[in-house]
């Protein structure tokens, strides 16, 4: 095992924040690989600082360097200036544990969380030595990897990753590891690479896109088939899911940092999946059915994890916070617990838009009460009902009437605009909405300031919006044109926008195909990396790229799809039944809600009945608050009675209004 | 907004037996946490402060901090023999046994940050930025010649003055730094094993120690390299000491003890 650090050491103090290269965070291992014990590198396509909260990528790091036969390490994508060095003094891509370098590893395994990373991804994969193309790896090079949201398309990345793992880790790694085992132990000779593809193949939950064929239709637009090249290979790869979150506590030792990183708290996942049925939200799609953590657990996790850490801050994350089962009981829990001192703040960073939820953020945020954030996500209730987010006005207002008069002085509403049939009166409600809200916050506080962000659609696949054509980013911009000029009417509201520059390219690469490879390619190869990163997105070169490949932007992007369409992505599962998305679709350009399966009957998604696992909630009857779905009339979002909502608002330290 | 009522004041601020008690801690920095900056390392302590369980008071308002003050910055991939810091205490049911902190605090520390000593502050002693004068520094600089670096020197030394251009709060400013340079020494050439199996040192550079005054302005070595010859590039930094006055003679703010002074060089082994 050799280090990269006595290279690397001298050039550190001419780059910008070097501590992202040093490694030694609390919980940080340095694994020695026993005989035959497998390599794991398993590397964020972007920076430390956003790389490293990663939840993911920390509990996989745990359980493989549990293992006797694996080991793992983590890099991050170097930032330009480094990279310019390393290029320079071949220094090659190296871990932050032991400085080892990234060709030494026999598993380049990435997560992909975002389209924007998959340049860096291969330029990562080129830092470390190893040829990008798959086709071209030699027996001595490692496997490249990767998991995460993104790879239930992971079409445009076919030619570049050897394989690819869908769904819950947890399980899969060890299911591998076994696999590359034999490979390592077996000399990793000739050919060998073929043959421990093939066998990965047959692993659940691991799809390896070479052994596939992709047919085209004539004219050379739509996918006619994809078929796997050999019998043994399955025709749908399906995807990992653990059915009980309680066996898998991780991580047990999250990972603390020297230097600022995103999210930089204590992390407590408390449930994984949700029913509530938004239809442009993938993850609530590809991560179902619900499995919470038993509430005993989750309380040993932050007491012991705020011990362990030092922090001062705890996140209970998921994708829905508030519908954990006695939430309000958890939280008070860790901040009436003796041991925080009175210092330890609770953070639900995805609230549910009612006041109920409003009250258990007062109750818990004592100190340091800057914002509270909502996604009411579009406008008006006929939008809301499209994209199945059914929160009704009145259920905003009175969480923000709420928040204001609790002291809170800032409001965030997180909005979409290019949704599926969107009209200009309900763009325009997305501003009207911030404004009442202002209102709202006047008879509280002097300067109530509401921010809206307003972000472009892009429709992801295994959702009912996968067969929507993406709004132009000519459309994207007058949209949100129309808000910024009724925005300059209206005080207290502040507007910010993602560039619809950057969505037109996350819909390439969301719902791209094959085809694509080559695109990322020459973007990759021209130097476009960091494309997340807005003084680094260089749209003139996805075009280029594009042009020069013969491909379509409007085709790609723009086009709507037709039910009998073969998607890129059809022959991967994430569990769902297509039949089920395409009715969920149909059902929102009716406007019809589909209410939340967790408290009623089950409409057979197939999430629960294909894998034979069923929700794990710990309570039968739905959260108080009821807005979304749960106990509402759907024609109407009245909801039968009043909202059950109890607040204890508590006297603000130092500043009161 | 009026002041918080004093049923809702923290009881750590004024207790009954007086102000918070302090204690001043010095600590090396070595190795690879070096490329730490001075903010991440004061992220570093708050949370070791609370991993070891030790009652720290913070500061009152709407978002309270731990109460901690350091000395002088150490620039980011600088290392030292001896950094300072002030912790104010809480009161607690039981009295924070000073001399047992060290012990406490080098588990739940990173690897190249070594706590040496603590001590217990008087009430209303002097904060490190007003007791430290000077620091000694370490200084190396690359492809640079012991006996052109001897020339430079002996001619910046020699200068009536010597006048450097600084940004300060955002506005540029010249002057003479001669007076804050009170020793500046050659120390000899600087190494480098090629390699490790046939040892073959090559002289990659030149060595000096100053002790440059921290008040009323400190000067800074990267300051220090630049007014002799703004060509040089530093490769290595190491503060060796700070030290303060005490009846008309320097001495360490905290002095460990001249066995228990690291060689220089002997921070390498940690990285």
């Amino acid at each position: 095992m050799s280090s990269v650090w006595t290279q690397l050491e001298p050039h550190l103090a001419g780059v910008e924040k070097p501590a992202r290269y040093i490694g030694l965070e609390l919980g940080a291992q340095r694994p020695v690989p026993g005989q035959g014990a497998v390599s794991w590198l398993l590397t964020y396509p972007d920076t430390y600082e956003i790389g490293l909260p990663n939840q993911g990528l920390q509990i996989l790091y745990e359980i493989l360097n549990e293992r006797d036969d694996a080991v793992a390490e983590r890099s991050y994508a170097p930032w330009g200036d480094l990279e310019a060095v390393m290029r320079r003094a071949r220094i090659p891509l190296f871990s932050v544990d032991t400085h080892r370098p990234g060709h030494e590893f026999d598993v380049l395994a990435f997560n992909l969380s975002a389209e924007l990373t998959y340049t860096n991804l291969l330029n990562c994969v080129d830092l470390a030595g190893v040829p990008v193309r798959a086709a071209e790896r030699r027996p001595e090079d490692p496997l490249v990897a990767a998991g995460g949201h993104c790879t239930y398309n992971p079409e445009p990345l076919a030619d570049f990753l050897d394989f690819v793992v869908l769904g819950d880790g947890e399980e899969v790694v060890a299911d591998i590891t076994r696999v590359l085992g034999g490979w390592k132990a077996s000399g990793r000779t000739e050919g060998s690479r073929q043959a421990v593809l093939r066998e990965l193949s047959h692993v659940e939950g691991v799809y390896v896109p070479s052994l596939y064929d992709v047919e085209y239709e004539p004219d050379g637009g739509r996918i006619r088939a994809v078929t796997p090249r050999f019998a043994d290979v399955p025709e749908r790869v399906e995807k990992r899911t653990i059915a009980d979150l309680a066996q898998w506590p991780y991580p047990k030792r999250q990972l603390v940092p020297l230097t600022e990183v995103v999210h930089d708290r204590l992390n407590v996942e408390v449930f994984r999946g949700c029913t509530r049925g938004c239809r442009f939200c993938q993850a609530g799609m590809i991560t179902r059915p619900v499995r919470e953590r038993p509430a005993d657990q989750v309380r040993t996790m932050v007491t012991d994890g705020l011990r362990r850490t030092g922090y001062d801050e705890v996140a209970l994350t998921s994708l829905s916070t508030a519908d954990f089962s006695g939430i309000e009981h958890v939280v008070q829990g860790i901040v009436d617990d003796p041991a925080s001192c009175g210092q330890v703040s609770v953070s639900l960073p995805s609230l549910r838009v009612d006041a109920f939820t409003v009250g258990i953020a007062t109750q818990i945020q004592k100190a340091r009460r800057t914002g509270l954030t909502f996604a009411p996500e579009a406008g008006t209730w006929r939008m809301r009902q499209i994209i199945n987010k059914l929160i009704r006005e009145e259920d905003l207002y009175g969480a923000v009437e709420s928040a204001f008069s609790s002291g809170w002085r800032r409001v965030k509403l997180y909005f979409l605009t290019g949704l599926p049939s969107e009209t200009d009166d309900d763009t325009l409600g997305i501003l009207e909405l911030a404004r009442n809200c202002v209102e709202i916050g006047r008879s509280h506080t002097k300067g109530p300031s509401v921010k809206a962000s307003v972000g472009g659609f892009v429709p992801k696949p295994f959702t009912p919006f996968q067969w929507f054509g993406q709004n132009t980013a000519d459309e994207l911009g007058r949209k949100i044109s129309l808000l910024r000029d009724a925005g300059r009417r209206a005080r207290g509201v502040q507007l910010t926008w993602h560039d619809p520059k950057a969505s037109l390219v996350e819909g390439l690469a969301s719902r791209g195909d094959r085809r694509l490879g080559p695109v990322i390619e020459q973007v990759w190869r021209q130097g476009g990396t960091f494309q997340e990163w807005s003084e680094h997105f260089r749209l003139d070169l996805w075009l280029s790229a594009m042009a020069d490949h013969g491909l379509d932007v409007d085709w790609y992007v723009y086009r709507h799809r037709t039910e009998d369409e073969v998607l890129p992505w059809d022959h991967i599962s994430a569990g769902l039944h297509k039949d089920f998305l395409w009715q969920d679709w149909q059902d929102a350009l009716a406007e019809v809600g589909l209410p939340d399966c967790r408290w009623t009957p089950c409409y057979d998604c197939g999430a629960c009945t294909g894998y034979g696992i069923e929700h794990v909630v710990a309570s039968a009857t739905p959260p108080a608050g009821g807005s979304q779905g749960t106990g509402q009339d759907l024609s109407t979002g009245h909801l039968p009675g009043a909202v059950p909502v109890a607040l204890r608002p508590r006297p603000l330290a130092g500043a009161r209004a | 907004m009026t002041a918080p009522t004093t049923a809702a004041a923290p009881a750590e601020r004024q207790g009954p037996r007086g102000p918070a008690p302090r204690v001043r801690i010095r600590f090396a920095k070595h190795g690879k946490v070096r490329f730490t900056s001075h903010r991440d390392v004061a992220r570093i302590w708050e949370r070791a402060l609370r991993r070891a369980g030790i009652p720290i008071a913070y500061t009152e308002g709407f978002s309270p901090r731990p109460k901690l003050s350091f000395g002088l910055a150490l620039s980011t991939g600088h290392e030292s023999h001896g950094e300072y810091l002030d912790v104010a205490l809480r009161e607690a049911p039981e009295p924070v046994a000073v001399e047992r902190l060290p012990a406490r605090l080098r588990p739940v520390l990173p690897a190249g940050i070594d706590v040496q000593s603590a001590v217990s502050l008087p009430a209303g002693a002097d904060s490190l930025q007003q007791v430290v004068t000077s620091c000694t520094w370490h200084i190396e600089v690359g492809d640079v010649t012991p006996p052109d670096a001897a020339t430079a020197v002996a001619r910046a030394l020699a200068a009536p003055e010597l006048t450097l251009t600084r940004e300060r709060k955002g506005q540029t400013v010249t002057d003479d730094v001669r007076p804050a340079i009170l020793d500046l020494r050659l120390l000899g050439p600087v190494t480098e094993v090629v390699a490790p199996l046939a040892p073959r040192a090559t002289e990659i550079g030149t060595a000096l120690e100053a002790e440059l005054a921290t008040q009323p302005r400190a000067l800074r070595p990267a300051e220090l390299i630049t007014a002799i010859d703004p060509t040089w590039t530093l490769t290595r930094v190491t503060r060796i000491h700070q030290w303060t006055q005490a009846g008309g003679a320097r001495r360490e703010v905290i002095d460990l003890g001249p066995a228990a002074t690291p060689p220089p060089h002997a921070e390498r082994r940690a990285s």
